[in-house]
C-alpha cells in the first residue's frame, strides 16, 4: 500500500513536470514579446532591452525553463548588480500588471475558490446522490422520470445563464440575498454564507444532474449483481442489502468523478466567478488573459493543473483503500 | 416428515413466458432431492421461487408450502426470517455471488448476524469455524481475505459455508458446481455428502448434470419445459428411465468407458412446447 502511494505520487510529480513544459512552451514560444507586455504601450527600446536582461529573455529557452523551475521549488532572483529583484520559493513570476508575486495573487485569492468548490460538491453530492438511487429504487416511477428530466435540465443549462438567472431571482427580485462578495469565513460566517449560496447552487445544479445519472446507472447495475442476490438470500433486512451491497459498490464511480471535479473546481470556477464577481483563482486566470498577462497565466495554469495532479493521486488512493482488488494489483 | 411441498407451482413472468408449468415436488427431511433437467427447463426459476427471490416482473400461482407453511403470497418479512435462517442456497457462479468489497469472513458472519443476537467478533468467530469446517485451510487468516484471493472451488466453501452457519432444514443448491471444474467438483461433492450426513439438512440439488444427481441424490425429478416429466428414487429413474425425454437425457451423458470415437446423441425438439417432452425423438 505504501509501495503504490510512492509510486503514485512519482508518477504525479513527472506528470507536473511536464505539464510546466507545455505551459511553458505555449506561453513563452508565443508570437507577443513578454518584454513588450511587461513595459506597457509607450515603450522605448532601451527600456525593453532592458526588461529582457532582467527576466533572463535573452538566454536560450532550455535556460530559461530550467530558471522557471528552479524559481517554484527553491526560488530565483531576476536582474543583475543593482537591480536585483528577489522571488522567494514557490517563485512564479511577478505580473506584468502589478508587480505583485504570481504566488501571492494566487494564495489571496485561494480562499474565495475553495468556499465555492467545497460548499458545491457538499450540495451536489447531497442531492445528485440521493436522488440517483431514490429513481434507481423507483425505476419506471413518475419520480425517476421528473427527476432525470431535472437531470437532464441541470446537464444542459450553461452556469452563466443559471448564475445570471439566480441573481435576477433572489438579489434583485425577491431581495433575500446581497450581491455576492469576498468575504472571509472566520470573520463573517454569515455574509460568507449569504455571499456562497448563489455560487453553490449554480454549480451544484451542473454538478448534481451528473452525478444523478451516474449513480442511478450504477445503482441499477449493482442491483442486478448476483452478490445482491445472495445477500437477499441470507435474509438481511432490505435496507442492508441496499446500502452495503447495491450502494457501496455503485458509488465506487461516483470517487472517481468526485475527485476530478473538486480538484478541477479547486483550480477556479472560471465562469462561476466571473458571473459572481467573486475575486478566485478563476477570475484572477480570466483577468489575466484579458491582460495577457503572462506569467499570470502561466502561474494559474500550473497551480489548477496541480490541483487535478493532486486530486487524481488522491483518487488512485482512496480507491486501493475502498477496493481491495486495486490494492492487490497496485 | 414432508420438508418441502411444491403443488401446481407456475412462474409467468411479464414478457409472457411460462417458465415454470405446474410443478409438483416433495422433499422430505433430511433427504436430498436432485432436479434435473436442460437449460431453460424451469430448475432455477423454481429455486428462486421457493425462496420468494424472484424479480418484480415474476407472478407465481401455486402452493409453496415450507414446514407446514404456506409461502407463496406471504410477506417479505416472512421470507426474511426464513432465508438464510431455515432455507439457505448456494448459486452457480461463486465468485460473482460474493461480494468483493467485503471480507469472506464477514460475509459469513453477516449471514449469522442477519438471525442470531450477535456481536461482531462472536460472529467473527463463528465464521472462522464454519470456513474450518467446509475445508478452508488456516481459516482465522482466511477469513480477512476477500474472493478475488480465493480459487474456484474455495468460493464455493466460503458460499457453502455462508448457507450453513445457521444450521438450516433445507439447502437450495443451484448448479453448486457448474462453474468448477471436475476435480474440483468432486471435492465440493463430498463436502455437500459430508455435510448432509453430519447435519441431516435436506438438499434440493439443481443441475443439469446426471452425474452430480447420481452421486449424491436420493431422488430425482426430470423437468422439462416448466414440467416434472419424470420423478422417482435415483435407482429407478437411472437404470429404468420411462419416459423417452429421460432416455434421451441419460444417452446425451459421455461415459469414459463408452466406444471410441463416438458421437453423442443430441436432443432434437424445440423447447416451444412443453407437454411434448414425451415425444422426444433420440
Amino acid at each position: 500500500m505504501i509501495l503504490y502511494a510512492l509510486r503514485r505520487l512519482a508518477a504525479a510529480a513527472a506528470i507536473l513536470l511536464v505539464i510546466c513544459a507545455a505551459t511553458f512552451a505555449i506561453f513563452y514560444l508565443m508570437p507577443a514579446d513578454p518584454a513588450q507586455g511587461a513595459c506597457g504601450k509607450a515603450c522605448s527600446p532601451e527600456r525593453i532591452a532592458q526588461i529582457r536582461a532582467t527576466l533572463g529573455l535573452n538566454h536560450s529557452v532550455v535556460t530559461q525553463f530550467r530558471d522557471y523551475l528552479v524559481g517554484i521549488v527553491a526560488g530565483r532572483t531576476y536582474g543583475t548588480g543593482a537591480q536585483v529583484v528577489s522571488c522567494p520559493f514557490p517563485c512564479l513570476g511577478f505580473s506584468f500588471q502589478t508587480n505583485e508575486p504570481v504566488w501571492r495573487m494566487l494564495t489571496d485569492r485561494l480562499p474565495v475558490s475553495v468556499s465555492i468548490a467545497v460548499g458545491a460538491a457538499v450540495l451536489w453530492l447531497a442531492v445528485g446522490v440521493t436522488a440517483g438511487v431514490v429513481s434507481a429504487l423507483c425505476r419506471g416511477s413518475l419520480w425517476d422520470r421528473a427527476a432525470m428530466v431535472a437531470a437532464l435540465g441541470g446537464v444542459s443549462l450553461p452556469i452563466y445563464f443559471t448564475a445570471l438567472v439566480l441573481q435576477y431571482l433572489l438579489v434583485v427580485k425577491a431581495g433575500l440575498l446581497p450581491y455576492p462578495q469576498a468575504v472571509s469565513l472566520t470573520a463573517d460566517p454569515v455574509g460568507w454564507a449569504e455571499s456562497m449560496v448563489m455560487p453553490w447552487i449554480a454549480l451544484a445544479m451542473l454538478y448534481a444532474g451528473v452525478y444523478a445519472r451516474i449513480t442511478r446507472g450504477e445503482m441499477l447495475e449493482s442491483l442486478g449483481q448476483n452478490y445482491v442476490r445472495t445477500a437477499r438470500a441470507k435474509g438481511l433486512p432490505e435496507p442492508t442489502v441496499l446500502r452495503r451491497h447495491a450502494l457501496r459498490p455503485a458509488l465506487m464511480p461516483i470517487v472517481t468523478i468526485f475527485g476530478m471535479d473538486l480538484g478541477a473546481l479547486l483550480g477556479g470556477a472560471l465562469i462561476t466567478e466571473s458571473v459572481f464577481g467573486l475575486p478566485g483563482v478563476g477570475k484572477l486566470a480570466a483577468d489575466a488573459i484579458n491582460s495577457a498577462d503572462q506569467p499570470v497565466i502561466l502561474g494559474v495554469t500550473l497551480f489548477a493543473a496541480g490541483f487535478v495532479v493532486l486530486a487524481n493521486v488522491s483518487v488512485d488512493l482512496v480507491y486501493a483503500a475502498l477496493d481491495p482488488r486495486v490494492r492487490a494489483v497496485g | 416428515m414432508t420438508l418441502l411441498t411444491v403443488r401446481g407451482l407456475s412462474v409467468d413472468f411479464l414478457s409472457g413466458v411460462r417458465a415454470v408449468d405446474g410443478l409438483d415436488l416433495e422433499l422430505a427431511a433430511g433427504r436430498v432431492l436432485g432436479v434435473v433437467g436442460e437449460s431453460g427447463s424451469g430448475k432455477s426459476v423454481t429455486s428462486l421461487a421457493v425462496m420468494g427471490l424472484l424479480p418484480p416482473d415474476a407472478r407465481v400461482t401455486g402452493e409453496v408450502r415450507f414446514d407446514g407453511r404456506e409461502l407463496n403470497g406471504v410477506g417479505q418479512r416472512t421470507l426474511r426470517g426464513l432465508r438464510g435462517n431455515r432455507i439457505a442456497m448456494i448459486f452457480q457462479d461463486p465468485l460473482s455471488c460474493l461480494n468483493p468489497y467485503y471480507p469472506v469472513g464477514f460475509q459469513v458472519a453477516e449471514a449469522y448476524r442477519a438471525h442470531r443476537r450477535a456481536g461482531r467478533r462472536a460472529a467473527h468467530r463463528v465464521a472462522v469455524r464454519m470456513l474450518e469446517r467446509v475445508g478452508i485451510p488456516e481459516p482465522e487468516r482466511r477469513a480477512r481475505a476477500y474472493p478475488h484471493e480465493f480459487s474456484g472451488g474455495m468460493r464455493q466453501r466460503v458460499m457453502i459455508a455462508m448457507a450453513l452457519c445457521l444450521e438450516p432444514d433445507l439447502l437450495i443448491a443451484d448448479e453448486p458446481t457448474t462453474a468448477l471444474d471436475v476435480t474440483v467438483q468432486a471435492q465440493i461433492l463430498d463436502l455437500l455428502r459430508d455435510l448432509r450426513e453430519r447435519s441431516g439438512t435436506a438438499i434440493m440439488l439443481i443441475t443439469h448434470d446426471m452425474g452430480v444427481v447420481a452421486g449424491l441424490a436420493d431422488d430425482v425429478v426430470v423437468m422439462y419445459g416448466g414440467r416434472a416429466v419424470e420423478r422417482g428414487t435415483v435407482r429407478d429413474v437411472f437404470y429404468r428411465p420411462r419416459e423417452t425425454y429421460t432416455k434421451g437425457l441419460l444417452a446425451c451423458v459421455p461415459r469414459v468407458d463408452g466406444p471410441l470415437p463416438v458421437r453423442l446423441p443430441t436432443l432434437r425438439t424445440p423447447v416451444t412446447a412443453a407437454g411434448e417432452a414425451s415425444e422426444v425423438t433420440v
